[in-house]
């Protein structure tokens, strides 16, 4: 209780709403007859199928491997059959489609062996790899690959800092989870101590949930402090969440690792316990549904359960709602397709109506008032940043600092002149990205285009002095006839060999090449692409026949 | 595509706007009783004049009325040129006032927000520039006065012209215009502070309401402390160091603060967001140097006051002044981020 706490400059104190779903305990969801389950549900290289359609599996199979270093694994929720692998909808702002596993659910949810692991005796190394085959991602919203996060390299982690905050307004899937599973979760954070070797742990939680602190202070040991920090947005981002507890500002472009320091949701923290210490894979989390819907509260949802299942079993939407919010309302997003699942990153779907969340006022100009650098918790210009994003001079924009937004949505929140300001930043930080990406690909290919004008260059020297050589050896040879006849065959052989494997290649290369466009099609499109392929192979073959 | 937050604060333009109006009604209602009802008929001139002019470059742009006209920023602007004004002056003088406010000044530089000068100021100077005479008719305070202007009285003279009622009877210099006069003609100090002009303290009053005004600015989050404590030390210390080398050319720093336009500037002009510095360091730098010329044209310039030409000519350097005082970002080295190209 002692510590001392830094504020942060900005923040803002929007409406908590928290009351609508954080009296009632976590409901677990019936199980469903399908479940979608996406192959990208973290951030990095999206896990790679290892199932086949109609291949039976089974609760905590591996679906989807880890590919690469920024990667996990994705686990079957339930028992059943493959049905598909294809691109469905997905819980992202774009709406865009992804590839996912469908399985049929069998009704028996019969799971896997669990194997739970003795982490004490498990050196830190071969823990990861563990976490690694069990998916963990940080189950805050970014979801990123929890055994990367849990290797302190050559740094030394000093302080591990447990994040209960839950600063966005709606969201209580953390305020329930630390009531009602405190001392599992302070296992999970035992896990974590001894993957990292942290001296100092500390949970912060904002002071608006007294059940939480009373319940995560009865549950951890005395070398883990649980601090109640100041009820203001955005302080459980992670920046913020660091300076409040410790004083210290990550560096710019940096992660808080680089000055010691490691940030885990609690979240990740209880699932964590889970993989460890009862074997289970990551197939779950708990999940605020809340706003216009008839039974508010939270679930522990299988990940790929589809959003629309989870509203059903909320009771409905209420008559009047206007759409659906994923996460929280200030950093959230707008969900496309209802059929989109839950994934390990959605930890909250708000049902709007017009009269919580009504239409946005009309932009008007901004009269630099300073509103939004006042609430900027980076201590940002959002009014200058703005002005150069919105004149698309983004060298401008980015020698404001652009990107150290991090899309809080307090200028917004703040602006008397209604400007969306993040979907301006949003908009920059997209294009600079294009711009580079493009850059770099122009970058790549002048290097290529002097390495050909090199390389024929070189060849063409080459054969100069080939042809020199032969010319001598003709010369050579019109003494001796008998020798160059024997000297020159096996030459020519070679060459024909060389000349006959090019060939094949080339084929083979034109065979394997598809055209770009075809790839990740929706289902229905790539069905209409087979048709028209059945179509024309008939049509082939039918002309063959006919010559 | 409008994405998150998908909640909002509920501040508006209008209301900041109508605030600031607000916080001006207490130097409104000082100056009402203590120089007669003449403010009324400047306020509500200006006023008309402002929404017409809007309207009509509105309309010229296309641009919808309704959200631009009910942002009140234009009526704001009449209410700062009128309280900058002589009450009582010909209506076309605030009509052109306001056209050179409205027309020139704000829309012709794209409307709110893009104006690179403060919109009254702008109309202020073309009017003491273009009619000076005009604009030393103050209205003397009512115990000074001979005869005492009604409501109609007023009326009359502004649109009707000085009429049967002579203007000696109701208008006198201010402070700041006798203090020059008296001292270029080598009046002794001490019989310069007898004269009746400074025994009413008027407009110090007033000058305190505005003060009254500002805090509330202050105290409702409206204006930071930077600009308005920059602007009032600025005057204060250089007229303070004028008065300690000459105080029989230069008045007292405490005259300076509480006379002519002072006050009003430092919390409700200088402090427009839409010119002024935007950075917290940049904000004093911006209003002191202002506050600094005020004190200067005041001592050594041809016109008894300066407000309206010192945040002017500060308003030039204010993007010069934001892009060389950009406060550090978290998480940046304490150097970095304030040296700007």
């Amino acid at each position: 209780m002692s510590r001392t706490l830094f504020t942060f400059n900005g923040g803002v104190h929007p409406d908590g709403h928290k009351t609508e779903s954080n009296g009632t305990p976590i409901r677990a969801m019936p199980l469903l007859s399908r479940y979608v389950v996406p192959m990208r549900q973290h951030i990095g290289a999206p896990a790679r199928p290892v199932v086949a359609v109609g291949d039976a599996v089974l609760r905590g199979q591996t679906l989807g491997a880890a590919e690469g270093y920024v990667s996990t694994a994705v686990h079957a929720p339930t028992s059943g059959r493959v049905i598909a692998i294809e691109p469905c909808a997905a819980p992202h702002p774009s709406g865009l489609f992804d590839l996912a596993v469908v399985i049929e659910a069998d009704g028996l949810d019969q799971s896997i062996a669990f194997e739970p692991l003795d982490w004490r005796a498990l050196d830190p190394s071969a823990l990861r790899n563990r976490i690694r085959e069990m998916g963990l991602a940080g189950l805050g919203g970014a979801v990123f690959p929890s055994y990367i996060k849990l290797n302190p390299g050559a740094q030394k982690i000093h302080t591990l800092i447990l994040n209960g905050a839950e600063c966005e307004p709606w969201i209580t899937c953390d305020d329930r989870l630390m009531r009602e599973r405190a001392p599992e979760l302070v296992r999970g954070i035992e896990i974590m101590r001894h993957a990292l070797g942290s001296a100092t742990i500390l949970i912060g939680i904002e002071d608006n949930k007294p059940e939480a602190l009373a319940a995560m202070r009865a549950a951890a040991p005395s070398d883990m402090e649980v601090v109640a920090i100041p009820t203001l947005y955005p302080g459980g981002g992670g920046k913020q969440l660091t300076y409040t507890l410790t004083g210290v500002e990550t560096p710019t472009g940096g992660r808080s690792t680089d000055v010691g320091i490691q940030v885990f949701n609690v979240g990740t923290a209880y699932s964590l316990y889970r993989a460890v210490e009862l074997g289970e894979p990551l197939i779950s989390r708990i999940v605020t549904i809340t706003g216009h819907v008839s039974n508010p509260g939270n679930f522990e949802v299988r990940v790929g359960t589809p959003l629309s299942d989870l509203v059903t079993a909320a009771g409905g939407m209420l008559p009047g709602a206007s759409g659906e919010i994923v996460g929280g309302p200030m950093m959230g997003f707008d969900l496309m397709d209802s059929a989109a699942p839950v994934t390990k990153a959605v930890n909250c779907l708000i049902i709007k109506n017009s009269k919580l969340f009504p239409g946005k006022p009309i932009e008007l100009p901004c009269i630099r008032c300073g509103a939004c650098a006042k609430a900027c918790p980076a201590d940002l210009q959002p009014f200058e940043m703005y002005w150069y994003s919105r004149a698309k001079n983004f060298g401008r924009a980015q020698s404001y600092n652009l990107f150290d937004c991090i899309e809080c949505g307090c200028c917004a929140y703040v602006c008397p002149s209604h400007i969306p300001l993040v979907d301006y930043f949003r908009f920059a930080k997209s294009e600079i990205w294009e711009r580079e990406r493009e850059k770099s690909g122009a970058d790549q290919a002048r290097i290529r285009h002097d390495f050909k004008t090199f390389r024929l260059e070189r060849e063409k020297r080459e054969k100069a002095e080939k042809f020199a050589k032969a010319a001598e050896k003709t010369k050579a040879a019109a003494s001796n006839p008998s020798e160059a006849s024997a000297a020159v065959d096996p030459d020519a052989e070679k060459k024909k060999a060389i000349l006959q494997a090019a060939l094949e290649r080339a084929q083979k290369a034109k065979e394997s090449v598809a055209p770009r466009n075809t790839e990740d099609l929706p289902p229905r499109v790539q069905r209409e692409i087979d048709e028209i392929e059945a179509r024309r192979a008939a049509v082939e073959t039918k002309t063959e026949s006919t010559e | 595509m409008i994405g998150s937050p998908y909640t909002l604060g509920g501040n508006t333009t209008s209301a900041i706007m109508l605030k600031v109006m607000l916080a001006l009604l207490p130097g409104i209602g000082a100056h009402a009783w203590l120089f007669g009802p003449g403010i009324w008929v400047s306020l509500l001139l200006c006023s008309f004049f402002a929404i017409g002019f809007e309207a009509l470059l509105l309309m010229m742009r296309g641009l919808p009325m309704k959200p631009f006209l009910s942002d009140n920023s234009a009526l704001l602007t009449a209410w700062l040129l009128a309280l900058s004004l002589p009450t009582l002056a010909p209506w076309w003088l605030y009509a052109i006032g306001m056209l050179f406010a409205i027309v020139v000044a704000k829309q012709l530089y794209g409307g709110l927000g893009q104006n690179l000068f403060n919109p009254a100021m702008v109309g202020y100077a073309v009017l003491i520039i273009s009619f000076p005479v005009y604009m030393t008719q103050w209205v003397a305070p009512l115990s000074l006065a001979d005869h005492a202007l009604t409501l109609a009285d007023a009326f009359d003279v502004v649109f009707a012209g000085q009429g049967s009622i002579s203007p000696d009877a109701y208008t006198s210099a201010t402070v700041l215009d006798t203090w020059k006069t008296q001292t270029r003609l080598q009046t002794p100090v001490e019989s310069i502070l007898a004269q009746p002009v400074f025994a009413s303290s008027g407009q110090a009053i007033v000058a305190a309401m505005y003060l009254l005004g500002g805090l509330f600015l202050l105290w409702s989050r409206l204006i930071t402390w930077h600009i308005p404590l920059a602007f009032l030390a600025g005057v204060a210390v250089s007229a303070g160091l004028l008065h300690l080398l000459d105080p029989t050319q230069h008045a007292s720093p405490l005259l300076h603060l509480f006379s002519g336009g002072v006050m009003l500037g430092a919390f409700f002009i200088a402090t427009d967001p839409v010119t002024a510095a935007s950075t917290p360091r940049g904000k004093l730098i911006y209003a002191g140097l202002a506050g600094i010329l005020v004190a200067i044209i005041r001592a050594f310039g041809g016109y008894p006051d300066g407000v309206a030409f010192a945040v002017l000519l500060m308003n030039v350097c204010v993007p010069f002044i934001d892009s060389y005082t950009q406060p550090r970002v978290f998480g940046h080295k304490i150097k970095q981020g304030s040296d700007k190209p």
